[in-house]
């Protein structure tokens, strides 16, 4: 078996005039939990739905378990198990039924798992698919994915609607599976999701792929806010290269840094008489406002698909 | 009152939004009756055709059951209003059933009424704008037919009563409707009961008119017929649909405000919580949602047939009455007129049977609407196999109900003249308009993959093939246009011979197109 479960190249998707994806890129390894991160309307659905032979697409290579997603469907269905970003239930249907009804189609139902399952994500079966809140669609639909022993898991968006509880229970989900050497590929926009599971994560915009590598890679790429409180008056530091918005206050200063001029900024510190330090790494908030914020150009800083890793 | 804030603004949301529906509605129903209407006046040019075809009705079960009472049938207005006025209640009642449901519990069972709600709006403004949407609707169609059939040379009095009996059945079938909107918090099951009461109004009246007209009383239908338009012009039996109407309104605005939005009178019980062996493979699945409808309609229909074939023995018995020169003139026709009650009841089962099939096969297209075919085609379930299962519903269902309609016709039937050959002999003229409405199916199947957009003009092709099949002749339509009707070129067994090349090129027609459908929809984007 490859050690490539996604493998996309410059997939491009086009509805009327609307460009939903344009030449995206993305490259999940096996074993390993993919963040897939961009705002609403950047193609994150789209691509998962390309890589499920849904749609079409209009250009470029998808590969999934190295099959072809639109001729292979169905053999590589068997393979994985998927959560809509927009859950929509049989209104008739009980949530019990639906769970068993896709378990039963993809052939792994597994009725202990299902329970325990059930159990840990606080859902009541019995409940008419009509009668749940969108919270509880949402559990249906992820006991159903997650009840599955198969190798991939594609979850698109499948947190949003449940509590903070809930959101803990499924951060162990994934870590279990995680620990059993499957494949997840995770579409978010909540970061601290994604920097608590994923080990590499694809930051896409409209239809783009803008960056890719590891959650430490791309904090190189990042700045670290520095708050410190010096003996001497912090002067000199807006010299140093890296450095940038710094405001001194109080015998305070406080300044980001580029992560990969962090000693020198700190070194300054230390010759300046440091008292006290506090520094935040940075956040994929951070991150996403220097992609999607208008500091930086669509075209992000050089570090494009396939760079960071 | 601020129970009823903003309704001329819901009002004039539900005209922009639904203003081709409305129209086809209006000029559909107010075109079938006043071209039907001048195709009368052209049957029976003279008193005398008059004379000879209402000797023909007299006493003639079937006729009435299809049509209504017998009532002034020696003047043109009086023979117009019986041959056109069953058929533009039916419609107009269906018109309001259909547009008050879609404009109010499907509203609320989509969410969108929540969001509509949640604004300046008051409690009951919601339904009393559609309710005055559908009131002007049927007040149109009612006015409009007036001025029609004032245009035909008809008596002015006469057409006024028309008129207002075609409005005030559509009124009063709106009242109903939005009572049963208020029981049900599933749309399909809310249309349900009130096409139960239209469909029981049809059944009732056609009972009543043929014993002593005591049980059209319960029919809306038949309020309409009581009114004698061209027959004495009665105005005073329009009381029982403005109480009905007042009545109902009452009711439907005492369930709104005892019960919370999206909710029914019924309560939802909890259901299994584990799938039962059904619910194992797309089949399974297809037949666990479309089993209620299927029930639905093959009692809808097999209620049907019953009702026509407990009459089709005093339609012998009315011949063996008739004067010797009548029989002769039916004689030399060579059709045995019991046998050509079958062929024509047969006929509309089939088409309101049709009405399952086109159902379910557009369930392809709602499956889909609803992100369903998304989560279903996500695991191992090939397009092919998911469209077969829905298909194969569809075509089991279309033999159920016609089966169905066929067995409570024969059924009915053997009762009455104590012979059970009769059943086996209905069941198989009425499956015998399966490749016709196979025929349909397939060209469901063939706009689903191609334009799926455009999949519920199957139901203008239904009504088309209704009008063809009992207007056609009345309208004097050329024969390439009656070819357009599938049922057309079935038999009408038994009246007349069986062939078999007809339904055999009409399989391939369907399979062709079914292939092409499915094809198309292999290859294209889900959604």
């Amino acid at each position: 078996m490859s050690s490539v479960v996604v493998a996309v190249n410059g997939l491009v998707k086009t509805f009327g005039p609307a460009r939903a994806l344009d030449g995206l890129d993305l490259e999940v390894a096996t074993g390993e939990v993919h963040g897939f991160l961009g705002p609403n309307g950047s193609g994150k659905t789209t691509t998962i739905r390309i890589l499920l032979g849904l749609l079409r697409s209009d250009a470029g290579s998808a590969r999934l378990l190295d099959g072809d997603p639109w001729r292979d469907a169905v053999a590589l269905h068997r393979r994985l198990a998927y959560v809509p970003g927009d859950v929509n239930l049989w209104p008739k249907l009980t949530g019990g039924e639906v769970i068993d009804l896709l378990g039963r189609l993809r052939g792994d139902l597994d009725v202990r798992r299902r329970d325990e399952l059930l159990e840990r994500f606080e859902l009541d079966p019995t409940k008419k698919a009509r009668t749940y809140s969108k919270g509880n669609r949402q559990k249906v639909a992820l006991v159903a994915a997650l009840a599955s022993p198969a190798e991939l898991l594609i979850l698109d968006e499948p947190t949003s609607g449940l509590d903070p509880l809930m959101e803990a229970e499924f951060q162990s989900c994934i870590r279990e599976i995680k620990g059993e050497g499957r494949t997840v590929l995770l579409s978010s926009h909540i970061l601290a999701e994604v920097e608590a599971l994923c080990d590499r994560v694809s930051i896409i915009r409209v239809g783009r792929t803008v960056q890719t590598g590891t959650l430490s890679g791309l904090r190189h790429l990042t700045r670290t806010s520095i708050t410190a409180e010096t003996s001497r008056p912090p002067v000199g530091l807006d010299g140093l290269p890296g450095v940038h918005d710094v405001v001194a206050e109080d015998g305070r200063v406080r300044f980001d840094v580029d992560t990969v001029h962090l000693a020198a900024a700190v070194g300054r510190l230390v010759e300046l008489g440091l008292k006290s330090l506090t520094s935040q790494p940075p956040t994929l908030e951070e991150l996403f406002l220097r992609h999607y914020g208008d500091e930086l150009p669509a075209d992000g800083d050089g570090s494009g698909p396939g760079n960071g890793r | 009152m601020s129970e009823l804030t903003g309704t001329g603004a819901l009002v004039r949301s539900i005209l922009q939004r639904d203003r081709v529906r409305i129209l086809v509605w209006i000029v559909g129903i107010v075109g079938m009756a006043v071209s039907s209407a001048a195709g009368v006046r052209g049957i029976y040019p003279t008193g005398a055709d008059l004379q000879r075809a209402a000797a023909l009705v007299e006493g003639n079960a079937a006729a009435i059951a299809f049509n209504g009472p017998v009532q002034g049938l020696e003047t043109i207005g009086g023979r117009i209003a019986f041959e056109t006025g069953s058929f533009t209640l039916l419609l107009v009642g269906l018109m309001s059933l259909f547009m008050v449901s879609r404009q109010t519990r499907a509203e609320e069972e989509s969410g969108r009424l929540e969001l509509i709600r949640a604004t300046v709006v008051g409690r009951h403004a919601p339904m009393v704008a559609a309710l005055l949407v559908v009131a002007a609707m049927n007040l149109v169609v009612g006015a409009a037919v007036v001025v029609g059939f004032f245009g035909l040379g008809l008596p002015a009095a006469g057409c006024a009563v028309f008129g207002v009996s075609v409005s005030a059945v559509g009124l009063a079938f709106a009242g109903i409707t939005a009572v049963s909107v208020q029981v049900a918090e599933n749309t399909r099951v809310a249309s349900g009961l009130a096409g139960l009461s239209v469909g029981a109004a049809f059944v009732l009246r056609a009972i009543g008119d043929i014993g002593d007209g005591t049980l059209s009383w319960l029919s809306p239908i038949g309020w309409g017929q009581k009114m004698r338009p061209f027959a004495g012009d009665e105005w005073w039996p329009l009381v029982v649909p403005a109480l009905v109407l007042a009545g109902c309104l009452w009711l439907a605005a005492a369930l709104a405000s005892h019960r919370d939005l999206g909710a029914g009178l019924v309560q939802p019980r909890p259901g299994s919580a584990a799938a039962g062996p059904l619910l194992g493979s797309p089949l399974g699945l297809a037949v666990r949602l479309q089993r209620g409808a299927l029930v639905a309609w093959a009692s809808g229909v097999f209620v049907l047939g019953a009702v026509y074939g407990s009459v089709a023995n005093d339609v012998e018995e009315f011949i063996a009455d008739l004067d010797d020169s009548v029989r002769e003139l039916l004689a030399r026709t060579g059709v045995n007129i019991v046998d050509s009650f079958f062929g024509t009841t047969v006929l509309i089962l089939a088409l309101v049977g049709s009405g399952f099939a086109l159902q379910s096969v557009q369930r392809l297209r709602a499956e889909e609407n609803a992100l369903h075919a998304e989560t279903i085609l996500a695991t191992p379930v090939s397009r092919r196999r998911w469209v077969a299962s829905h298909l194969a519903v569809t075509l089991g269902g279309a033999l159920l109900v016609l089966g169905a309609g066929g067995l409570g016709l024969g059924l009915a039937y053997a009762l009455t003249i104590g012979d059970p050959g009769a059943v086996p002999r209905r069941i198989g003229d009425a499956v015998a308009y399966l490749p016709a409405v196979g025929l349909m199916a397939g060209l469901g199947l063939a706009l689903f993959g191609l334009v799926p957009r455009a999949v519920a003009a199957l139901w203008g092709l239904l009504v088309v093939s209704f009008v063809i099949g009992f207007f056609g002749e009345v309208l004097g339509l050329p024969s390439w246009a009656l070819a357009i009707s599938p049922y057309e070129h079935t038999p009408l067994l038994p009246a007349e011979q069986f062939t078999a090349l007809p339904l055999v090129v009409m399989t391939g027609l369907a399979l062709a197109l079914g292939v092409a459908g499915l094809w198309a929809f292999r290859t294209r984007d889900i959604g």
